[in-house]
């Protein structure tokens, strides 16, 4: 599978570091799963994670180490399991939907040609993510409120002036730049969408301190 | 116990971390008590630092020190030299804890990339990671990007701030993290290259 549109670089340390909200982590694994380059990228960011790692160490104590040799006792070591070609959805949904197929997800119409299925995420999280399902000739309605957001798109395809999007393809785009996809497939485009809500000021103060950043 | 690893691994050892990946086999082999003990003493202090940077008490991160040491024990035989160093998949490891820990809910729990890449695995392609880890080129490269840009990859990486909140923290625009962060990325990428 030909894999035109990637991740941003500044997404990839994000996940690697493991600071990305669960959502958008969430749609990035998902594109990981079809993109071998992304994860190269993901595997070259996370060796900083690996030399931060070992530059500091702190003594562990005697009974963390006899209780953790302890415990290996009945524990197996997993097998590697065997590769299984991918379904139409990536396990990171999958797990999340109960492997239902998305056919046989009920589906909340909000529109003529466009509904939604919300998937729930662990409470207190700031992100949002949900799967959209777009008729042929229909717009992508917009839903950031210049928070971040990732679109993957799992079936169809869309166009806008970033180009075309197809099965694989992840939109990781500056808040600032405007679009307006418009499905081109004949079949309904069926996507993931990941969105963060803009970071709030904590207090007034640092409100005063900043305020030509768009909140 | 260190002396008869020692003894079992023998001490043409070119690096330690080829060591590192020696001690995983004989876990994964043969369910090696001796491989594990010498890996929980190198890897247990690291987790357990690792841990109370990002916030943990010292109890939290021994909890998290014998959870991590654990999976590297049940996780042994999915470990795979050419995809990157001992240091980086136990990293992997103590980040995805974590990172659960956090969202709690079992059918949450965060995916790792290697459950992709069991057939598509390209070994040439990924075969200098590993050693670029060993010999410290990552640390040599870390050392040669900007200070500016090194700061922002130590907040992530170290104290596990989001971009937002590095952005918020350095009373810069998210876009301008964002950018040092494509450019540190980049920088980093590019020096690793040239060495390997």
């Amino acid at each position: 599978m030909t894999i035109r549109h990637h991740l941003d670089e500044a997404t990839v340390i994000a996940y690697a570091a493991g600071t990305l909200g669960e959502g958008l982590s969430i749609a990035v694994a998902s594109h990981l799963a079809f993109c071998s380059e992304c994860r190269a990228d993901v595997r070259a960011a996370e060796l900083v994670g690996g030399h931060v790692l070992v530059e500091d160490e702190q003594p562990v104590s005697n009974a963390c180490r006899s209780a953790t040799l302890a415990s290996l006792d009945g524990l197996t070591i997993a097998k590697r399991p065997p590769a299984t070609a991918m379904g139409e959805v990536p396990k990171p949904i999958c797990n999340m939907i109960n492997n239902v197929p998305l056919d046989q997800l009920k589906w909340k119409t909000r529109a003529p040609g466009f509904a939604v299925f919300d998937i729930p995420l662990s409470p207190g999280g700031k992100t949002k993510l949900q799967l959209i399902k777009v008729a042929s000739g229909k717009k992508i309605p917009e839903h950031t409120h210049g928070g971040e957001e990732l679109t993957l798109i799992l079936r169809g395809s869309y166009s806008d002036k970033t180009g075309k999007y197809q099965r694989g393809d992840i939109a990781d785009l500056d808040e600032d730049i405007e679009h307006q996809p418009i499905v081109d497939s004949d079949i309904d485009c069926i996507c993931l969408i990941a969105t963060e809500a803009p970071a709030k000021y904590r207090s007034f103060w640092a409100r005063l301190a900043q305020p030509f950043v768009g909140v | 116990m260190a002396l008869a690893v020692d003894l079992m691994v023998g001490r043409n050892i070119p690096s330690k971390q080829t060591g590192d990946i020696a001690l995983l086999q004989r876990i994964a082999a043969s369910q090696d008590r001796f491989a594990f003990a010498d890996l929980f003493d190198a890897y247990g202090p690291r987790v357990k630092a690792f841990m109370m940077r990002k916030g943990a008490t010292p109890e939290q991160a021994e909890d998290l020190v014998q959870e991590a040491m654990i999976a590297v024990w049940t996780k042994a035989r999915l470990y795979v030299p050419e995809r990157g160093g001992v240091a980086t998949w136990i990293f992997t490891i103590a980040r995805n804890l974590r990172i659960d820990r956090l969202r709690r809910e079992k059918s949450n729990q965060f995916t790792d990339i290697d459950d992709y890449d069991a057939e598509s695995l390209d070994a040439a392609q990924d075969d200098a990671l590993s050693r670029l880890q060993e010999d410290g080129y990552v640390a040599k490269a870390l050392a040669q990007i900007p200070v500016e840009q090194r700061e922002l990859l130590l907040m992530s990486y170290v104290e596990d701030l989001p971009q937002s909140e590095i952005a918020m923290r350095l009373k810069i625009p998210l876009g301008t993290v964002k950018s040092r962060m494509r450019l540190a990325y980049r920088r980093m990428r590019k020096l690793l290259e040239q060495i390997s």
